[in-house]
C-alpha cells in the first residue's frame, strides 16, 4: 500500500507492521467485520419478525394454527444450533434448488439423487453455475441470514409468546369493556404493553447471536474467525514478504476485544430502551419512575 | 410493445439455458492453507503449485475457471452438492473416497509422509500422533493402532507438536519440510508410504469435464511442464 512497502525485509518495525497491517489480506479481514455488522443488522429484525409471527400464530384460537407456531417453536429450539446450521443450510439450498428443477426442466428423467450426488438441471442451480463469485458468496451470506433468523426467531417467538401472556389481564377484559375488538386489543393494548416483559429476553438473544456470528464460518462465509486464524497461522519466508510464526493468540485477542466492545455497547444502549419502554408502565420499573419523577 | 418483451425474455432465458448447458465456469475448490500447496497469499488470492497448475490445464482444456476456498473438512460434500465443481487440494487419490467422487489421473506421484517432532527420539509406535481430519495420515494412524489426535486444520497439527499436547505430526512430506528447522522442530528418519498420487476430485457425474482434465493433465506430462512445475514448489518427486 505505502510506496516503502516493495522490500519488506530492510524496514524498521513500525514501518514493517503498517506495510503487514495494510495487505490486500488484511483488507479482506477488515472486511469480514463489515459483513459480520451487516449479518447482524439484517438478521436481528428478521428474527424478532419470526419471532413476533410465532407468538402470533401460538396464541391463535383455532387449534391446528397454533399447533404450527408451537411446534416451530418446540422444534427448533430443540435441535442443536450446530446441527441446525449443519443439516439445515444444505437442505435449505436443495429445497430451493428442488423447486425450481421442478419448475425450470419438466422433460429430465433421471434421478436426482443419484449415489451421494444431489444433480438438478443446469438452469436450477442456485446461483447458476457460472455466476460470478460475488453472486455465490452474497446466495451463501442470505442462506445463513435466513438460518439465522429461523433459529433466533425460535427463540424469539417464545420469549415473546411469554411477554404477551405477563400483560395484565385486567387490561384486557378492559379494552373488551370498552366495546374494542379482538384485533383492536391485541395491536392498542396488548402489544404496547409487551415488549417490556419481552426485553430482557431480547436482549438477551441478541447478546447470543453477536456471539453466535462466529457460526458463519461453518456455512462458508468467510467471517473475522476465519480471517484471525488464516492471518494468525504460521508464515513461512518462501510464500509470504512477510515471514511470522503462530501469531494466532494475537488476532484472537483482538477478537476478544472487538467482541467485549460490541456487547459492552449493545448493553449500554439495551438499558436506554429499558428505561424508555418502563415509562409510564404499571410494572416496578415504571413505579421508580414515577416515584423519581415526583 | 407486449411482443417485443416477451421475445427478449425468451431470447434471454434460452441465452441463459445455452450458457447454463456446458460449463462456462468451472469452479476449483481448494483448501487454502496447505502451502506449497495451496495457500492464501499476501494479496489474499489462492496461491501455491495447484493455483498455478490449474491455470493452466484450464488454459489447455480451454476453460474458464474460478477459485473457490473451502474447509477440509467438508470439501467432498460440498463438491458433491454442486457449490464447485473440482476439488484441488493436495488431495491422494484413495479407494474410501473414489467411492464417493471420481478422480482424474494424478498430477503428481506419491508424496511420502513424514513425522515432524520436537525430538529425534520420539517413539512414534507409543506416543500421541497429530494429523488432519479426514486425511490418508490420520486413517494410517487409526489403522496402526497408535494414539492419534485429530485437528481440523494442517497449521494446528503442528501447533499441537510445538505446544507438545502431540508428540509427532505426521503429514505430507512436501508439508512438514518448511517446517522443519524452526522452534526446535525436526523431521524424523522414518517415513511412510501412504496412497497413491495426488489427483483432482471431481462429482462422478461429471465424467466429461474429467476427461477434459485428463487431457490436459496428460499433455502437461508429456511436454514436462508438469515435472517444472513439482520442482518449482517442491510439492513431490517428478514424473519418470
Amino acid at each position: 500500500m505505502f510506496s516503502y512497502c516493495t522490500d519488506p525485509e530492510i524496514l524498521g518495525q513500525l514501518q514493517w507492521l503498517s506495510c503487514y497491517l495494510t495487505t490486500g489480506k488484511h483488507f479482506s479481514f477488515y472486511g469480514s467485520f463489515v459483513t459480520v455488522l451487516i449479518l447482524l443488522a439484517i438478521t436481528a429484525p428478521t428474527a424478532l419478525a419470526f419471532g413476533f409471527g410465532g407468538a402470533s400464530i401460538a396464541r391463535s384460537r383455532i387449534g391446528p394454527i397454533s399447533w404450527i407456531g408451537k411446534g416451530y417453536i418446540a422444534i427448533v429450539r430443540g435441535v442443536p444450533d450446530i446441527a441446525f446450521f449443519l443439516f439445515f443450510v444444505i437442505a435449505l439450498d436443495q429445497a430451493f434448488e428442488f423447486a425450481r428443477h421442478k419448475v425450470l426442466c419438466p422433460e429430465w428423467n433421471e434421478p436426482i439423487r443419484q449415489g451421494s450426488d444431489f444433480i438438478v438441471c443446469k438452469a436450477a442451480k442456485l446461483p447458476l453455475g457460472n455466476a460470478p463469485q460475488w453472486i455465490h458468496e452474497t446466495y451463501g451470506f442470505f442462506l445463513a441470514v435466513l438460518t439465522f433468523a429461523i433459529v433466533f426467531g425460535a427463540f424469539a417467538a417464545n420469549v415473546i409468546f411469554g411477554a404477551m401472556r405477563a400483560v395484565p389481564k385486567d387490561q384486557l377484559e378492559t379494552a373488551e369493556a370498552y366495546g374494542m375488538s379482538r384485533r383492536q386489543t391485541f395491536w392498542r393494548i396488548l402489544v404496547p404493553q409487551m415488549w417490556v416483559f419481552a426485553l430482557p429476553g431480547l436482549s438477551n438473544l441478541w447478546m447470543v447471536l453477536i456471539k453466535a456470528t462466529p457460526l458463519l464460518f461453518l456455512l462458508g462465509v468467510e467471517d473475522i474467525v476465519y480471517w484471525a486464524r488464516e492471518l494468525g497461522s504460521t508464515k513461512n519466508a518462501k510464500f509470504t514478504s512477510y515471514p511470522h510464526g503462530d501469531w494466532r493468540m494475537q488476532y484472537f485477542f483482538f477478537l476478544l476485544v472487538f467482541y467485549l466492545a460490541f456487547t459492552k455497547v449493545s448493553e449500554f444502549v439495551l438499558d436506554r430502551i429499558m428505561k424508555r419502554l418502563t415509562h409510564g408502565q404499571a410494572t416496578a420499573g415504571g413505579e421508580a419512575q414515577r416515584k423519581a419523577a415526583v | 410493445m407486449k411482443k417485443l418483451i416477451l421475445s427478449t425474455a425468451v431470447l434471454a432465458i434460452s441465452a441463459g439455458m445455452a450458457m447454463a448447458g456446458s460449463h462456462s465456469v468451472v469452479r476449483m475448490g481448494t483448501e487454502g492453507a496447505y502451502a506449497p500447496w495451496n495457500f492464501i497469499n499476501d494479496a489474499g488470492e489462492v496461491d501455491g503449485f495447484e493455483r498455478e497448475l490449474g491455470d493452466e490445464l484450464c488454459e489447455r482444456a480451454a476453460l474458464t475457471c474460478e477459485w473457490v476456498t473451502n474447509e477440509w473438512d467438508s470439501i467432498i460434500p460440498n463438491l458433491v452438492s454442486g457449490n464447485y465443481d473440482t476439488i484441488i487440494a493436495g488431495m491422494s487419490v484413495t479407494d474410501e473416497r473414489d467411492e464417493v467422487i471420481d478422480f482424474t489421473m494424478a498430477y503428481t506421484p506419491p508424496d511420502p509422509s513424514v513425522f515432524l517432532a520436537t525430538s529425534m527420539d520420539v517413539d512414534v509406535t507409543s506416543g500421541v500422533i497429530a494429523a488432519q481430519t479426514a486425511t490418508i495420515q490420520a486413517a494410517f494412524i487409526a489403522n496402526a493402532g497408535w494414539s492419534l489426535v485429530e485437528f481440523a486444520t494442517p497449521e494446528e497439527t503442528v501447533a499441537a507438536v510445538r505446544n507438545g499436547e502431540a508428540d509427532a505430526v505426521l503429514a505430507d512430506q512436501s508439508y512438514l519440510a518448511s517446517f522443519a528447522g524452526q522452534d526446535g522442530l525436526m523431521l524424523l528418519d522414518r517415513q511412510e508410504q501412504i496412497g497413491g498420487g495426488v489427483g483432482m476430485g471431481i462429482r462422478e457425474s461429471d465424467g466429461e469435464l474429467r476427461e477434459k482434465f485428463n487431457a490436459a493433465i496428460q499433455s502437461m506430462k508429456d511436454d514436462g511442464t508438469l515435472n517444472t512445475l513439482i520442482e518449482k514448489w517442491e510439492v513431490a518427486s517428478t514424473f519418470q
